[in-house]
């Protein structure tokens, strides 16, 4: 090969761009740099029923990304769901007196949980449990409702 | 119908022998890297053949690529009101099939083709025997840099692949038909992991480009020394590559996504 010089430049170019596509993919495109190996914490809660959350479903509040559930199982004794949430650990100030509902994000948006700040002065720890928690909404449930109050309605206004 | 059983006990015994020949040329390509680690050189002109030259077809299919699955994407997408989700769309599919099995696939006509051709006519035109006769083993000079160069290269250019395609789809997605910049990426980045999904499809690059090259260099190896020889063993390599290709990807697709 005559011109050595050339070669390893352009080897050395495709090297590197190969390197970029990777760290491209790592870090914009998954989510390794939003939650990587940072500290959490982990707490749990208690829900009647955990919907359609799932693991690794986002744990929030006020509308931010604090953390992750990292595992669901089924109480065998009182028959609730328990969540078990990693929380990072700077977000370390909440109240123990804090509320968790299960939302969904849009219509048909993935499930989340919320996490509604209370007043209390002691704060969640790791291991905490929080009490005071609202069940996933079941879409079905509500249109069930809807659809027998109007029925009802209907009926009512038949007779008049 | 003995001949029936004679035929197919020669083909049973003719490609167990291949399949012994393969094991054997890979364990002794295998052997050669330690002689070629003092000599860079070597795998310095190899990764410029079958890297630096296949990196242009890559990325501009990669980017090709994309921007259909960005197309394409959204008008499925936009029947059911989320268009937002254009950007998992586009890199789940990239990052975990696409981008390896197509970059294999391209990079066994691309690269593939080239070595066995390459290897073949050294051994037609007897420059393996003069290697041999001149006490340098051909393996260790010829076959085990070509190796771990497609090796080295197959990675790359699959995540180039599937960095340029998520580019593409955000191309036309965002730029051409309107979906909003910043959910296409904050969606990928909530959906995509980097242990599943991303280091699966790396671990898929890793493979295929071990398969393929093994698959391109034992064939030219083994071709007859004809000019015919040569030309059968450059197509089987392109077809048993995109064949050992897709059904090693189904494979690994059960194994690694099978539990989800």
């Amino acid at each position: 090969m005559q011109h050595t010089a050339t070669q390893d430049t352009l080897v050395g170019l495709f090297v590197a761009a190969g390197i970029a596509g990777l760290f491209f993919l790592a870090l914009q495109v998954s989510n390794l740099s939003s939650f990587g190996q940072q500290d959490t914490y982990t707490v749990t809660a208690r829900f009647e029923s955990s919907g359609g959350l799932k693991i690794k479903s986002a744990v929030s509040a006020a509308g931010v990304k604090i953390g992750k559930v990292t595992n669901i199982s089924f109480d065998t004794k009182t028959y609730q769901a328990v969540v078990s949430m990693a929380i990072d650990a700077k977000y370390n100030t909440l109240p123990d007196d804090t509320t968790a509902s299960i939302f969904t994000a849009g219509l048909l948006g993935e499930q989340y949980v919320n996490l509604d700040a209370g007043g209390s002065d002691t704060v969640l720890k790791n291991g905490s449990q929080i009490d005071i928690t609202q069940s996933a909404i079941i879409l079905e449930k509500i249109i069930g409702q809807f659809l027998f109050k109007s029925a009802e309605e209907k009926a009512q206004g038949d007779k008049k | 119908m003995m001949q029936f059983f004679q035929n197919l006990g020669a083909d049973t015994r003719t490609s167990f022998t291949k399949l012994g020949r393969g094991t054997y040329f890979l364990l002794s390509t295998l052997a050669g890297i330690a002689s070629i680690l003092p000599r860079p050189r070597l795998l310095m002109n190899q990764l410029y053949s079958v890297g630096v030259l296949s990196f242009l077809i890559i990325t501009i299919s990669g980017l090709f690529v994309g921007m259909l699955l960005g197309l394409q994407g959204f008008y499925i997408l936009s029947d059911f009101g989320a268009e937002e989700s254009l950007g998992v769309m586009v890199s789940a599919s990239l990052v975990r099939e696409l981008g390896p099995v197509v970059t294999a696939l391209l990079f066994a006509g691309r690269a593939g083709s080239a070595l066995t051709a390459e290897i073949g006519l050294m051994k037609a035109t007897e420059q393996l025997s003069g290697m041999e006769m001149m006490a340098v083993d051909p393996i260790r000079r010829i076959i085990t840099p070509r190796f771990l160069a497609g090796f080295i290269s197959m990675p790359l250019l699959a995540a180039l692949f599937s960095a340029v395609g998520i580019i593409g789809g955000q191309l036309v997605g965002s730029g051409l038909l309107g979906v909003d910049d910043g959910s296409y990426w904050s969606q990928m980045q909530t959906q995509i992991d980097f242990y599943d999904d991303i280091l699966n499809g790396v671990i898929k690059s890793v493979i295929f480009g071990f398969v393929t090259s093994w698959i391109a260099l034992f064939e030219g190896y083994d071709a007859i020394p004809t000019s015919e020889g040569v030309s059968r063993a450059t197509t089987r390599t392109v077809v048993n590559s995109a064949f050992s290709i897709l059904i090693l990807d189904f494979i690994l697709t059960a194994l690694m996504f099978g539990d989800k």
